[in-house]
């Protein structure tokens, strides 16, 4: 059993029988907590349905007195967003989506393929491989980000030759495509250690046994591993869709203006110094922005927590 | 090791079938064929490019990469700025606010993670509520908990205005545009975000303390203060150490909560490493001051985590 299903499933199964008292104490507490955690978010709901100024004029505790979803439409269709001329964070959204799905299927299937070498058909030296790929999960990006903005410029350079020569750029220079490639390699690590210490635990025999039936290295794959990997993918894609989906120094380093994803739109938005601040508008798109991830958490919470735990002890 | 046996295995059947022929050759070094691009994407893009960043560092670059070699130039000016006080530098006050945030945020991360999981180790009812409501911080991304942490705390709107019209007339909290201040309402945010995660952490060492050690500690008449202090704790040591590194290597990588809490960090008053490593490079056009800087922040980290990485995979081959 792992040390997250040691959190997510095990009941409490023992704890000193405490008195009326303590109990008391305790449920207080832990109940005072779960305020102090909840309360920045229930502000948040409450922000966006009220009025402006209702926001400015009231208690940010207060109810909503006029009910008002016209926040979340004026944040989703029409906000002004920085400088830039789309109105909304709706093509925002969707930039951050087109970002973030390709880039975790493939950081998974590439993930799943080098965990599945590794444990294997391990070669001399695949310790020290794997060690290296490790490293790559705990660089700080500081330190890669200008030699990558200078890689991307080449790319997006030819690209725009390519375009002249033959009237298509094949994706290089596009702002999506670049944030594909930045989120699949940075998470190579990531998805090589999941994947990795989850098929080191894979009975060996079914595999020799699958070799000896003359199977080959992409048939034991497809046919043995990857119908039995669901909880390792689920954890994976979950973890690589929540780091992606927020991440904001790629974004805001390599995707400027209209190609921006989501978490850079929503951070331009609220820290506009122009006009009144429409704190409702810009909750609303906070909430919109943080909706993907927070559905993911509340629908696979137990598969979230997990990935969390194996990306920091290896659990 | 059973590894080495199944490839002998296959390649034995791949011989046996096609002999020593081209598809046998191929069949041997598939596998290192297919970990190939992602290792060699890691090697140049990881590895390659830190050495890059490294290079950058003594070159005499502004707005643009250069080649022209400065030595240690970029160096000592972050050495001498480290000390420049009056007025601060801006790398100074990144140096002054990484000791504060980190410090904050891992002791409080530490606290309050550790004091949640043992309160719901105490055969909690409810258990299964309150658990995902300590941990749905963790979903969401630094600008959107900036984002909310900057309302909540806005003294024209937020708590102390709250308080205010609730009649409690003298509470004053302005440190979230306060600039003297701004970096402690970061850690607060940090700290609402990142302290459900270590109390997970402590709560999966907790259950994995084997229940008859308490069992006896208990018969021998000690309190629960007690069995914790001198029994439990000790036991999960390990995990603080988990905990304190993965705090230790957030609060370095801290970025978007920053920006995020203060609006932008006005006049870098909660400058942070990697702030003044982003503002030196692609605003200020210093960017040999500003890979001299990442370089800073690489080696600290690496010092910290390659050291962890080391032990920790030695452990799982034991």
């Amino acid at each position: 059993m792992s040390a997250a299903d040691l959190v997510t499933s095990t009941p409490s199964r023992r704890g000193p029988g405490h008195s009326r008292t303590t109990r008391i104490v305790i449920y207080g507490l832990l109940f005072l907590f779960a305020l102090v955690y909840l309360v920045p978010l229930l502000v948040m709901v409450m922000t966006s349905l009220k009025p402006l100024d209702e926001v400015t004029g009231g208690n940010m505790f207060a109810l909503p007195r006029h009910l008002t979803f016209a926040p979340w439409s004026m944040a989703w269709g029409e906000a002004r967003i920085g400088v830039s001329e789309t109105r909304g964070i709706s093509g925002y959204f969707f930039n951050s989506v087109k970002m973030v799905v390709p880039a975790v299927l493939i950081s998974t299937l590439l993930g799943a393929l080098n965990g599945y070498v590794l444990t294997k058909w391990s070669f001399p030296g695949h310790k020290l491989v794997f060690g290296m790929m490790l490293f790559a999960c705990f660089i700080p990006f500081q330190s890669v980000i200008i030699p990558m903005a200078v890689i991307l410029g080449m790319l997006g350079r030819i690209g725009v030759n390519l375009a002249d020569l033959t009237g298509w750029s094949f994706g290089l220079g596009n702002a999506t495509v670049n944030l594909v490639i930045v989120h699949v390699i940075y998470g190579l690590g990531f998805t090589t250690l999941f994947f990795r210490n989850y098929y080191a635990a894979f009975p060996s025999e079914l595999i020799k046994a699958a070799m000896i039936d003359g199977a080959s290295f992409f048939q034991i794959f497809r046919r043995i591993l990857l119908p039995n990997s669901t909880p390792i993918i689920i954890v994976t894609v979950i973890y690589q869709f929540t780091n992606i989906w927020n991440d904001f120094l790629f974004g805001s380093t390599f995707a400027a203006g209209d190609t921006a994803p989501m978490t850079v739109a929503l951070n331009n938005l609220v820290n506009t110094s122009t006009g009144v601040v429409e704190y409702n508008v810009n909750m609303a798109a906070a909430i919109i922005a943080a909706a993907p991830t927070l559905l993911v958490y509340v629908i696979a919470g137990r598969y979230f927590v997990r990935g969390l735990m194996a990306g920091a002890v290896k659990g | 090791m059973t590894a080495m046996t199944e490839r002998e295995a296959a390649t034995a059947m791949a011989r046996r079938k096609l002999g020593p022929s081209l598809r046998g050759w191929f069949q041997d070094w598939l596998p290192r064929l297919v970990l190939a691009p992602s290792f060699l994407l890691v090697l140049v893009f990881v590895y390659g490019f830190n050495l890059w960043t490294l290079f950058l560092s003594f070159t005499s670059s502004k707005a643009f990469p250069t080649t022209n070699l400065v030595g240690f130039t970029n160096y000592v000016r972050l050495w001498n700025w480290t000390f420049e006080t009056d007025p601060p530098s801006n790398w100074y006050t990144a140096l002054v606010n990484m000791g504060l945030f980190g410090g904050l945020y891992i002791f409080f991360c530490l606290f309050l993670g550790l004091l949640l999981a043992i309160l719901l180790d105490q055969k909690i009812r409810g258990e299964g509520i309150l658990r995902p409501i300590y941990l749905y911080p963790l979903a969401l991304s630094f600008i959107v908990t900036g984002t909310a942490w900057k309302l909540f705390l806005d003294p024209r709107i937020g708590l102390e205005n709250a308080l205010h019209e609730w009649g409690w007339t003298s509470f004053h909290f302005d440190w979230v545009v306060d600039p003297q201040m701004m970096i402690y309402c970061v850690a607060i945010a940090g700290i609402w975000q990142s302290s459900g995660f270590v109390m997970a952490m402590f709560l999966a060492g907790l259950r994995g303390v084997d229940g008859e050690i308490l069992k006896a500690a208990q018969i021998d008449g000690a309190s629960t203060y007690q069995t914790y202090r001198r029994i439990v704790i000790p036991i999960i040591r390990p995990v603080f150490f988990s905990a304190l590194i993965v705090l230790a290597h957030m609060a370095i990588k801290s970025y978007d909560l920053v920006l995020s809490v203060t609006g932008k960090n006005p006049g870098g008053a909660a400058e942070l490493p990697s702030t003044f490593m982003y503002s030196y490079t692609f605003t200020r056009n210093q960017m040999a001051v500003g890979s001299a800087s990442a370089v800073i922040m690489l080696m600290t980290i690496a010092a910290i985590m390659v050291p962890y990485i080391y032990s920790e995979t030695r452990e799982q081959s034991r």
